[in-house]
């Protein structure tokens, strides 16, 4: 029987995403994590990790990083230096290879939880140039003829903000799952998880502001849950009351410290022009 | 009755593959789930559905689905889960796996499976007759089926099996791909030509070898620009009203092409091209370049591309005072002339359907003043389009 992730005191785990986690932990496959900015992919692999008590190995991806730099990377430069000073290290090509994070991930005694964060700011190919390894939980070392298999599988999660489409032969060797963004409910439990204790009033009417200003048209970039967890500092910080957050016209008020929920300024003058039109009419 | 739920969600138009349905199997033979049908409905989800876009076609398909296993077992939020299992049994032995080998692999069947399947969603009624129905195809045969029967038992009905298949022809189904962003930067890839620039950040051994034999065997490290795609694209988008039904797949060309060049230059027309073209593609208001200072900025290195029907009046591309919009001097022939004269590697990719080109007299006369480099924007046309722009001059 495989370990199994229940959520934990610190991340609110819907039930279908701790279904598709441990669907993806039973069968030792990489789970695709797609959803929103700010939706908790990335906390998710951590708190995996800490449920279960593994390591965690995070790869985060930039769109220079190349699949080759998981596995390993050979740095003839220090080599050559060394020569030049006469360092016997350098007769052992060994000595010049550098583990990336899959080769850690392989090699470790303990299953690890590997996270591969935001895979789509890498070039289109780059999870094509995965497959294989992450199939076959193997790859070969050319240099020093080695081949580095995995002692125990790794947890593989990786994520993803959709900024491109991934291939398809790379999406059929995953589990899945998009995560929504939070509803009232989930909401209120992820910010009682940051916040225990808040108070129900002001929450509640924290959390209707959010949700309306997440409503407003044509915003560039609506609040995200980190926003939404950065402003509620903020409030706790200045002890604002919950009765400067209500109103009976949700329109007509801008929430103090807003700046917080909109991070754009573009944005900012777009809410703040629409208030105040609603109060004119 | 579970395959009956792969041809549901393939009927449904999710584009689900065996593979994946393999997974979902193989998790419910493992302890994922219990034996609630929501829970089967989420792994299911997860197990083969990989694009949030798709969900909604999955919701309904599960829902047509459902009705059926309702009829076969009763009205109940539970499924019976041993049934489920049941469905799930694919122990291959290893004569299985052999035999499946000499059928030309794994990959080799899953390709001519995949093709069945196309047909069965053409021919939808005929279709369960020779996929869902046990042991009668190779579906059933290789134990996909509840009552899947055991191939090397059954070699007579094996081998009838199989030609089945060979009866099939083969249907090339690249034609159907999906255009979408992704293939479509794929398609664009063809179109590399690399250069270092930037940053040097990459060990040049040849250089370094040299310097360092210069300087007396003192190591002197050479570093330069790693290699990137320096191909530069001018492309030139037509934004007449008899676009707008293409305009989501230019869009998609667009932001493809973005991602994939660095060097990009893009301005838009209407119908043809005349003394000047316009910055954004709202057209009527925004800044125009004149069509000469567009050809002095950017020089003969950038390949050409048009997009556009090439669908419109002969008149406007053949006489001077041809355009709708205003008086054109010079006869738009005349400037097309003028660009694929500085820009010897030109192409114009036209949206409408290739078969229908001979409908239109005028993209007959635009096809001539390209030097035949004309292709449509499928998949197969742009890396027609791609290799054309390779090579300088008209095509044979
Ligand atoms: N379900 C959740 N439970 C607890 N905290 C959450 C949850 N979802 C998001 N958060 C919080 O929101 C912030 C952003 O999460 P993060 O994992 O960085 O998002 P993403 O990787 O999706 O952009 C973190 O501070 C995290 O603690
Ligand atoms: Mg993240």
């Amino acid at each position: 029987m495989s370990p199994r992730f229940t959520g934990s005191k610190t991340y609110v785990a819907t039930d279908d995403l701790r279904l598709s986690v441990n669907a993806a932990i039973t069968l030792g496959r990489p789970l695709l994590i797609k959803g929103e900015p700010g939706t908790g992919k990335t906390r998710l692999a951590e708190e995996v990790a800490r449920g279960l008590g593994m390591p965690l190995l995070e790869w985060h991806i930039k769109s220079t990083t190349k699949a080759q730099q998981g596995l390993y990377e050979y740095d003839a430069v220090s080599r050559l230096r060394d020569s030049q000073l006469g360092d016997p290290k350098v007769h052992d090509i060994a000595n010049y290879i550098v583990p990336g994070m899959l080769w850690q991930a392989f090699e470790s005694d303990t299953p690890v939880v590997l996270l591969i964060d935001e895979i789509d700011k890498a070039d289109i190919e780059f999870p094509n140039d995965l497959l294989r390894e992450l199939d076959r939980m193997e790859f070969y070392v050319y240099e020093t003829r080695q081949l580095i298999r995995a002692k125990q599988r790794p947890l593989v999660f990786i994520t993803s903000n959709n900024e491109k489409d991934l291939p398809d032969a790379f999406l059929r060797r995953c589990f899945f799952h998009y995560i929504r963004f939070p509803d009232k409910e989930t909401m209120e439990q992820i910010v009682e998880v940051h916040y225990p204790g808040i108070k129900k009033a002001l929450l509640r009417e924290a959390l209707e502001a959010f949700f309306a200003v997440r409503e407003v048209p044509g915003l560039k970039k609506k609040p995200s849950t980190s926003e939404l967890l950065d402003w509620l500092k903020l409030l706790l910080a200045e002890d604002i009351p919950p009765e400067a957050l209500r109103t009976d016209d949700r329109k007509s008020i801008i929430p103090p410290l807003h700046g917080a929920l909109l991070k754009n300024e573009q944005d900012v003058h777009l809410f703040e022009r629409l208030v105040f039109m609603s109060r004119r009419s | 009755m579970l395959s009956q739920f792969f041809f549901t969600l393939r009927e449904h138009q999710v584009p689900v593959t065996i593979p994946e349905y393999l997974t979902l199997l193989e998790a419910l033979k493992g302890d994922v789930i219990g034996p609630n049908i929501d829970e089967f409905y989420l792994l299911a989800r997860s197990a083969l559905v990989k694009d949030e876009t798709h969900f909604d076609k999955f919701d309904r398909a599960f829902a047509a689905f459902y009705r059926g296993v309702e009829a076969a077992t009763g009205p109940s939020h539970e499924i019976p889960l041993e049934w489920l299992r049941k469905q799930a049994e694919l122990n291959l032995s290893a004569e299985e796996k052999a035999l499946i080998e000499s059928l030309g692999g794994w990959d080799e069947l899953m390709k001519r499976f995949r093709e069945r399947l196309e047909e069965q969603k053409e021919r939808h009624e005929g279709g369960k007759k020779w996929i869902g129905t046990a042991g009668k195809s190779p579906f059933g045969a290789y134990g996909f089926n509840p009552e899947g029967i055991r191939i090397g038992q059954q070699e007579s009905r094996n081998r009838s099996a199989v030609k089945v298949w060979d009866a099939r022809e083969f249907r090339n189904l690249d034609g159907d791909v999906q255009l979408g962003t992704r293939n479509l930067k794929v398609a664009l890839r063809r179109l590399r030509r690399f250069a270092r620039e930037g940053a040097a950040s990459e060990l040049d051994l040849d250089s370094t070898i040299d310097h360092t034999a210069r300087n007396a065997g003192l190591l002197d490290l050479q570093l330069r620009p790693e290699r990137h795609n320096a191909v530069k694209v001018l492309l030139l988008l037509d934004i007449g009203g008899s676009m707008d039904e293409h305009s989501r797949l230019c869009s998609e060309l667009f932001s493809a092409a973005r991602a994939e060049f660095r060097h990009l230059e893009f301005f838009y027309f209407h119908n043809c091209v005349y003394d000047h073209v316009w910055n954004d593609n709202r057209r009527r208001h925004g800044a125009r370049t004149a069509t000469w200072d567009l050809m002095h900025r950017f020089n003969a290195d950038y390949r050409l591309i048009f997009v556009g029907d090439a669908t419109m009046s002969p008149f406007e591309i053949l006489r001077p005072g041809g355009s709708l919009e205003y008086m054109n001097e010079d006869a738009g022939a005349d400037w097309l002339q003028r660009l694929t004269d500085v820009y010897q590697r030109s192409i114009w990719l036209n949206p409408t359907p290739e078969e229908n080109w001979g409908y239109h007299y005028t993209i007959g006369v635009i096809r001539d003043l390209m030097g035949g480099r004309m292709f449509p924007l499928t998949l197969d046309g742009l890396e027609r389009g791609m290799r054309a722009l390779a090579r300088k001059g008209p095509l044979l």
